[in-house]
């Protein structure tokens, strides 16, 4: 089956399998390979992409239910790669393996969204689905309150 | 696994170039460039140059930067220096989240005496064909103490020869020239070349061997805090690891292998139907060949394709003699020898006032790497190509020669999504090569989540049988441990029982860790606390015959064995009615060992740091713990809070660590121990396996769980104690004890002793 999406601002064409999972989607078919596999089950969060401004698994989402939703994921989550979680992120060194890493930014950034200055809570509420295997999560956690700080310096 | 590294054969080309630190030998060693063998390169721009080719409809990871162009200088192959100043280092050492790309080109830098951010770092392709040799796997923490010195001579040596063309130029002598952020300096004449501008001149001369070494209180990058230099790639989703890896004509995995441990070749399989499924370009059984296991391959266009085809293959299997072996009866046979533990006490007990026997146990767990097993491998022409996210590339360069037959192979190391010892063996270049061998065309194979937990090899699973004694004074005097371990498996992990299961067998061949003497599930050996308590046995109490193959899992044996000592020596602290840091501290002055020299100030300045000795109400406690392996001394402080109705809370840990005089990148060590911790909470808390029908019965994480963010500790303090030892590494020494610190802190806040791993299996209710 042919579909119409749309990935990063851009309109995207593909052909796949109506129950193909959008991680697969965007990994094999478009490339954007910074959407990670690590459960496929819903569980790990590292194939979190945002839908319309909200975070969600990509390997929950079959294409043929993607339609016309805006797809963003860490590739397409600043042009230039400077959002303030990606400044954050860099700042505080917040990787080891670094693999669950655009899955962690990406639900944090739907966060930061609807919640610009989140309590220690509310982040542990939000980012409680997001796997690191490595043990980041107190950086990931103070690299959220830097970039809150960041976003809102700026205004 | 420190005594497993030499074994693997394959990393000896640049050992043998460059001596090991430590033996003082370093100063001797040559920097002349033939000296090396070549060294190809790849880069971070490459990367991305790759990726914007991939965007474009796929295409090879663009990774060769090219020989060094006339107008570089090039002292050696981890150095070059363009005519601009720019400054390229390759990294050698597999990034598996350790940090090792990032520290090690610190300690060249440091010595070349040049601005951090005017270095660039770029990976090394490893090529033994073309002479291009495997720099060692990274495992038992290895990189740092093997490489802290080379690194540095490496940059020393590049330093001297831009030093010597400056003073050649001026025509004065070298002596009096000196260096600072990439220029060397005059101070007599005012004069200043930067090395950009002396590359020309540094071309014609050779290194010194002997180039003088800063002196550490000059150092200003190491010992500084300097961010992953992968770290803008991983943030915006560049391809790193080896999952992202893209090559021509490529076609996507998969391989269904036999779901009981031990169990044989296919009977039959449904591949005729599956071959006609949407996607599917192949699907073959493929009987046992030259290390790689029986099973049924489909390869498919997309990933999704050969997952979807999978869901409706159907296989019978021989499945051997280990199907009705079950998890619940493992454990019985294990406790049924621990009956007979006190046989073996003789008279150890008589002198005690008081004595405590316990019986601790471990499961099996898995390493469950975020990015699960995968490998690309191109057969073509006579030659094998792989693009691994291992540990260890002379594994994946084994496991494909010996699959195809073929010796002219070459690796492309890729970043991993986690190691914790699992990518020391890299059998999935055997199954890819094989696949890709057969279809004609390259292959990547991924595993499924499902696979990854199905098909790991295992931290070995455990019991051991303790009894402890106390004489009135309330010191302790006699100490017995009888372990019980699981074998047969094949694999070569360590610490489930004195008896660990023999090197090679399953598919393990490559990554085999021979059992050290002495280091089954006991302790052992010389291992604290042995030289500390007046009468101290260690034996082993039997085998539980298994077919788990097992595998080193972060600090093998001292994984498992620290919870076992420390939360016993607990134990044995509150039977004497002491206070347990008391307790512990006159334990280690009983004797002056190198061990109680290192490890006394951890222990004190971990108590020191968390505030030892507070007057908490019930359901809050203080718990201390301490371990050493792999050269590294640690202890953890902890406080917990666990409710009435039995929820834990971690409150804040410490951690002390001696890891030598040098801390190299102070961001990457803290996060080592950070994440050390965590994991250890984890570990603890709530990962284990069952065995059903000779096969692992927990398929993803919703069976197999980890610890997330909430679990984590609210708050983490790290210590470094610089001591006059060699720098040594830190991917594994934070670990051990911080599992049994967070128990002991429970039984202070509870009275309630964990023994039995993981935690979730006991009740912290109280009244």
């Amino acid at each position: 089956m042919k579909y119409t999406l749309n990935v990063n601002g851009r309109t995207e064409t593909v052909d796949a399998a109506p129950d193909t999972p959008m991680l697969w989607v965007l990994r094999d078919k478009l490339n954007y390979i910074g959407v990670k596999y690590g459960c496929g089950v819903d569980i790990c969060g590292a194939c979190t992409v945002h839908v319309d401004g909200e975070s969600m698994r990509s390997c929950q989402i079959p294409v043929s239910e993607a339609g016309s939703k805006k797809i963003v994921t860490i590739e397409g989550l600043s042009p230039t790669g400077d959002h303030p979680l990606q400044k954050a992120w860099c700042d505080m060194d917040v990787a080891q393996c670094g693999y669950c890493q655009g899955g962690q930014i990406m639900t944090a950034a739907a966060l930061l969204k609807r919640t610009p200055k989140p309590t220690d809570a509310e982040i542990d509420k939000t980012m409680a689905d997001n796997l690191c295997r490595c043990g980041t999560y107190t950086r990931i956690r103070a690299a959220i309150h830097q970039a809150a700080d960041a976003m809102a310096a700026a205004k | 696994m420190k005594n497993e590294i030499s074994s693997v054969p394959s990393s000896t080309p640049l050992a043998a170039a460059v001596p090991a630190t430590g033996t003082g030998s370093a100063a001797e060693f040559s920097l002349d460039r033939r000296s090396f063998l070549r060294l190809s390169a790849v880069t971070g721009g490459g990367f991305m140059l790759g990726f914007s080719f991939l965007k474009s409809g796929g295409t090879a990871f663009a990774d060769e930067v090219g020989p060094a162009s006339p107008g570089e200088f090039v002292p050696n192959n981890y150095i070059r220096i363009t005519p601009d100043g720019g400054v390229t280092i390759f990294s050698t050492r597999p990034e598996i989240g350790q940090g090792i790309k990032t520290s090690l080109p610190m300690l060249i830098a440091e010595e070349l005496d040049v601005d951090w951010k005017s270095v660039k770092v770029v990976d090394a392709k490893i090529d033994q064909t073309s002479g291009n040799p495997n720099p060692g796997a990274v495992g038992g923490s290895n990189s740092t103490p093997q490489s802290f010195n080379q690194m540095r001579q490496l940059g020393a040596g590049a330093r001297a020869v831009l030093v010597e063309a400056a003073a050649q130029t001026w025509g004065v002598p070298a002596a009096e020239c000196t260096t600072a952020s990439g220029a060397v300096l005059h101070a007599a004449s005012g004069r200043k070349l930067t090395y950009g501008g002396l590359v020309a001149k540094a071309a014609t001369l050779t290194a010194p061997r002997n180039a003088p070494l800063k002196d550490p209180k000059d150092f200003k990058i190491v010992g500084t805090r300097i961010s992953g230099v992968d770290n803008p790639a991983l943030v915006t989703g560049k391809p790193l690891f080896g999952i992202d890896v893209k090559v021509p004509g490529m076609v996507y995995a998969v391989y269904e292998k036999n779901p009981v441990f031990g169990g044989g070749e296919v009977i039959s399989a449904n591949v005729d139907e599956v071959k006609m499924l949407p996607g599917v370009k192949d699907a073959f059984i493929v009987p046992a060949t030259n290390g790689v296991p029986a099973g049924v391959a489909i390869l498919a266009e997309s990933t999704w394709s050969a997952f979807s085809a999978r869901a409706k293959l159907k296989v019978v299997w021989n499945e051997g003699s280990r199907a009705n072996d079950n998890w619940t009866d493992m454990k019985q046979q294990a406790l049924a020898l621990g009956a007979q533990a006190a046989a073996g006490d003789g008279d150890a007990f008589l002198a005690a006032a008081k004595t405590a026997e316990a019986t601790y146990s471990f499961p099996y767990i898995s390493h469950a790497n975020l990015e699960p097993q995968n490998c690309t491998v191109s057969v073509k022409d006579g030659m094998v190509e792989i693009w691994s996210p291992t540990q260890n590339p002379g594994s994946a360069q084994q496991f494909a020669s010996r699959a195809t037959g073929i010796n002219n192979v070459k690796v492309h190391v890729m970043r991993s999504g986690g190691g914790f010892g699992r990518r020391y063996t890299a059998e999935t270049a055997g199954e890819a090569a094989l696949l890709s061998q057969k279809a004609g065309v390259p292959v990547r194979i991924q595993w499924s989540r499902e696979d990854d937990l199905h098909h790991d090899l295992y931290r070995p699973a455990g019991f051991n049988f303790l009894k402890g004694g106390v004489d009135t004074a309330g010191k302790l005097i006699a100490w017995r441990d009888m372990s019980v371990g699981f074998g047969g498996g094949g694999g070569g992990g360590r610490g489930g029982g004195a008896q660990v299961s023999p090197v090679g067998g399953g598919n393990a061949v490559f990554g085999a860790v021979a059992p050290a003497a002495g280091r089954g599930g006991g302790f052992g050996g010389g291992a604290f606390p042995a030289p500390f308590v007046p009468s101290f046995s260690s034996r082993s109490g039997g085998t539980v015959s298994s077919g788990i193959p097992t595998g080193p899992w972060r600090a093998p044996g001292d994984c498992t064995s620290a919870w076992v000592v420390q939360s016993f020596l607990d134990e044995l602290a509150h039977l004497a009615g002491r206070d347990p840091l008391e307790f512990k501290l006159e334990l280690l002055g009983g004797r002056q060992t190198a061990y109680s020299q290192r490890m006394t100030p951890v222990v004190k300045l971990a108590a020191e740091k968390i505030g030892w000795g507070k007057n908490l109400p019930r359901g809050q406690g203080q718990g201390l713990a301490f371990h050493t392996c792999m050269s590294g001394y640690v202890a953890h402080a902890v406080e917990v809070t666990v409710t009435k109705d039995g929820n834990l809370t971690v409150d804040r840990v410490v951690a002390a660590v001696d890891v030598g005089s040098t801390i190299v990148n102070l961001s990457g060590a803290e996060n080592q121990v950070e994440g050390a911790i965590v994991d250890g909470i984890s570990t603890l808390r709530f990962p284990e396996l069952d065995i059903k029908k000779g096969r692992i019965a927990e398929d993803n994480f919703d069976q197999y769980v980890l610890a997330f963010m909430p679990d984590a500790p609210r708050k983490v303090d790290v210590h470094f104690i610089k001591s006059a030892n060699n720098p040594t590494g830190l991917g594994e020494p934070p670990f051990p004890s911080v599992a049994p610190a967070v128990c002991n802190a429970i039984f202070a806040a509870t009275g309630i002793r964990v023994r039995e791993l993981p935690l979730s299996r006991t009740s912290l209710k109280w009244t």
